[in-house]
């Protein structure tokens, strides 16, 4: 876990710098009126929301004890969620873990794609990737470049190809291989655009057509840079195919991790991973209790 | 694109407008409501804070409350200030007065980029320019291979790097040569960047330099937070900007970074990005956002693309057609079709005025529009125009070449009857032009 500090640190640096200090400051003021109004302009300046901005002043406000203490902890509460925290599912030896990648369009799903195939390919597993956005140019072979980095063999069919069908056939050939992981990257959309988002329910359900297992965790990858509207994205990808958990990239830039407290207070879903740079490596597994503690220190 | 905070607006002036006189509280109250809708939005915090300030300091004055409808003054003000801080006039890609007019675009990964430089193409490509297209993008992997691929369906000249080739020795062997094959245009799409990053700003200054673009554009996510005013600056101090385009804004993200990039840097937006297809771009327009940000419909750019996608000779025959009285089925499918031509049909849904009042979710049915011209399609040249002899057994035959049912032809066949005899009551009032159909 010291390498989450340090990653994470180094992609948070500009977020703490602006971010810490004016929250600092902030917390001292003793007029509530100005107390308000400072950690206001303060969260909402880092995308919190309005909803989880309320919530963390309204922890302080009229508190006594250690201001700081009072909103890390109200932070972390928020993180950690209402419902359970659910563990994830183990991977298995009885067939392929399928995880299923879906987002808006730029948000960095192939990459995140080809990160996790080499996470897991590292860790001895082996692994299938599915090249199911069959729409956008070329991104049937930025996938196959990231399989190729890991060694990782990549499914797939010819641009323009029914993206479901590519789903379905890379489940068999998962399952004909006995996989460990196959990790489907699908094409960007807009989460209002019904029609697309009825395709990606298709590939849910050819998925499960194979065992009601598949797939197992589904994920809405989420660029950290974008603000409220991630709250939509959650909420309407959620309801398309069940999301079990969301993957925060490019918090490496100066886009304040506010999304997060924002998304988890009113969509309870759990952050999973998040992306801090372009390397395969940059990708980490979401620690709620370090983030904040990176966040704060 | 901005129905949400159309809405909001809307609900917040319904209870002005409510009111015969208007004291602070009411304007206030009103202003608070807009003060969220606009964080919601993700306008800048500071954006919105001066812009409530000018609001309400126009609005609470004498100029409202003795003002005889003062929930409309409030309207007014607010939109006049909308538009102030959009930009005031609309910004036009300047071409330079010796081709080729070179545009660089620069903005972090996934803002949109590749898409835009094609689209931007195919646009000067549709009005007889000749573009030329440069992959200075090495390092996401397949980035030239998407960029190829685009500018193979556009129909127009790409140039991309050899093996280790650096992106500025890519940038000036294109230009040579663009200027050698006397193009007009020549778009630099370049690697995603974060603002931070110090060496890959240092690539685009070099890049910059080798260029010497005539414009030099960010391309921003409509849907990006806080942080567009940060990225947006930084890029203005290490390359200059002379423009902004503003992406994905078809779905529901807001678009408050166009308010705040406008605000804080002083530079236009120039372009809007409106969906996935090549020819999904529109100028940026600063008062039409404004009207469409107040609920009043953006009746502009639904005028003008209906001018680009209605055959006029046909636009004219049909309107004597009407006059007289002889409107066909077979021009109730060419009418679908110009209106299918217009774009997506919610899009243009969002253009209509009080269409951000219509419950949300609302979708307009393509594939029904779809069913009607396969119907209409499968009549005799005599059926459509005399749709009074389709008997029975015409129906059933016209139903199974169409792949629908009877039930769809007889509804298909009411729904003409009832457009014929609406016509016929306008056409005795003596109204003119044409009636906009299927909405």
């Amino acid at each position: 876990m010291a390498g989450f500090f340090v990653n994470l640190k180094r992609g948070l640096q500009k977020t703490r710098s602006g971010l810490v200090n004016s929250l600092k400051s902030a917390v001292t003021r003793q007029d509530p009126e100005e107390l308000r109004e400072e950690l206001e302009a303060v969260l909402l300046q880092g995308d919190v929301g309005i909803l989880a901005a309320d919530r963390l002043i309204k922890s302080i406000q009229g508190q006594d004890g250690d201001r700081w203490q009072l909103l890390e902890e109200e932070m972390l509460r928020i993180l950690e969620g209402e419902g359970e925290n659910g563990e994830r599912p183990p991977i298995t030896t009885g067939g392929p873990h399928v995880i299923l990648l879906v987002g808006t369009n730029g948000s960095g799903k192939t990459t995140t794609a080809g990160k996790l195939a080499s996470k897991y390919a590292g860790e001895g597993k082996s692994v299938l990737l599915a090249a199911a956005d069959t729409y956008r140019a070329a991104a049937i072979e930025q996938l196959q470049i990231w399989g190729e980095r890991s060694g990782v063999d990549v499914i797939s069919q010819e641009r323009g190809a029914d993206a479901a069908s590519v789903a379905y056939d890379s489940l068999s050939a998962a399952i004909a291989r006995n996989m460990d992981v196959l990790i489907v990257d699908t094409a960007g959309r807009l989460q209002t655009r019904s029609n697309l988002m009825d395709e990606l329910k298709k590939i849910r359900r050819v998925l499960q057509k194979q065992g009601d297992q598949y797939p197992q965790e589904t994920f809405l990858v989420l660029d950290a840079t974008i603000g409220q509207n991630a709250l939509s994205q959650a909420r309407l990808f959620h309801e398309a195919v069940e999301l079990d958990g969301l993957i925060l990239t490019k918090l490496d830039g100066t886009a304040k991790g506010g999304m997060v407290l924002a998304v988890r207070q009113e969509v309870d879903l759990p952050v999973r991973y998040i992306g801090v740079g372009e390397r395969a490596d940059d990708l980490m597994e979401f620690s709620p209790k370090e983030f904040v503690q990176a966040l704060l220190e | 694109m901005f129905e949400e905070i159309s809405r909001k607006l809307d609900s917040a002036f319904q209870k002005l407008r409510g009111k015969g006189k208007l004291n602070e509280k009411d304007v206030t109250a009103g202003l608070r409501e807009i003060r969220l809708a606009l964080l919601e939005a993700d306008v800048h915090y500071k954006v919105v804070k001066e812009f409530l300030s000018a609001v309400k300091e126009r609005a609470v004055g004498n100029e409202v409350l003795k003002s005889i409808t003062p929930g409309q003054q409030i309207v007014k003000i607010v939109h006049e200030e909308l538009v102030k801080l959009l930009g005031g006039q609309s910004a036009p890609l300047r071409l330079a007065s010796q081709p080729p007019t070179v545009v660089l675009l620069a903005g972090l990964q996934g803002s949109g980029k590749t898409t835009f430089a094609a689209k931007l193409a195919a646009r000067y490509k549709k009005r007889g320019k000749r573009p030329h297209l440069v992959a200075a993008d090495i390092y996401r992997p397949a980035a030239a291979d998407q960029l190829e691929q685009l500018a193979e369906t556009i129909g127009c000249t790409i140039t991309r790097g050899e093996e280790g080739e650096s992106p500025e020795s890519i940038t000036e062997r294109a230009i040579r040569k663009a200027r050698g094959d006397l193009k007009d245009l020549v778009i630099v799409d370049t690697a995603g960047r974060l603002h931070v990053d110090d060496d890959l700003m240092g690539e685009i200054e070099r890049i910059s330099a080798v260029a010497e673009p005539h414009e030099t554009l960010l391309v921003v996510d409509g849907m990006t937070g806080q942080d567009a005013v940060n990225v947006a600056t930084a890029f203005q101090e290490r390359i200059g900007l002379d423009g902004f385009v503003l992406t994905k804004m078809d779905g529901d993200a807001r678009g408050g970074a166009a308010l705040s990039i406008r605000h804080v840097t002083g530079t236009p937006v120039k372009f809007v990005g409106v969906g996935e297809g090549i020819e999904a771009l529109e100028e940026f327009h600063p008062d039409r956002m404004a009207t469409r940000l107040l609920g009043m419909g953006d009746v502009i750019t639904l005028v003008e693309k209906a001018a680009e996608s209605i055959d006029h000779e046909k636009a004219i025959r049909l309107a004597e057609r009407m006059k007289r009285q002889q409107f066909t089925l077979e021009d109730f499918a060419d009418q679908l079709k110009s209106l299918k031509n217009m774009g997506p049909l919610d899009q243009i849904l969002g253009m209509i005025p009080g269409a951000a009042k219509l419950p949300k979710g609302l979708s307009v049915d393509e594939k029904g529009l779809g069913r009607v011209g396969a119907i209409i399609s499968s009549m005799t040249p005599t059926e459509r125009v005399e749709p009074v002899i389709i008997n029975g057994s015409r129906r059933k035959r016209i139903a199974a070449g169409s792949g629908t049912s009877v039930q769809e032809v007889n509804q298909l066949l009411k729904q003409f009857d009832m457009i014929r005899k609406m016509m016929k009551r306008a056409g005795k009032k003596g109204r003119r032009g044409l009636m906009p159909i299927g909405f």
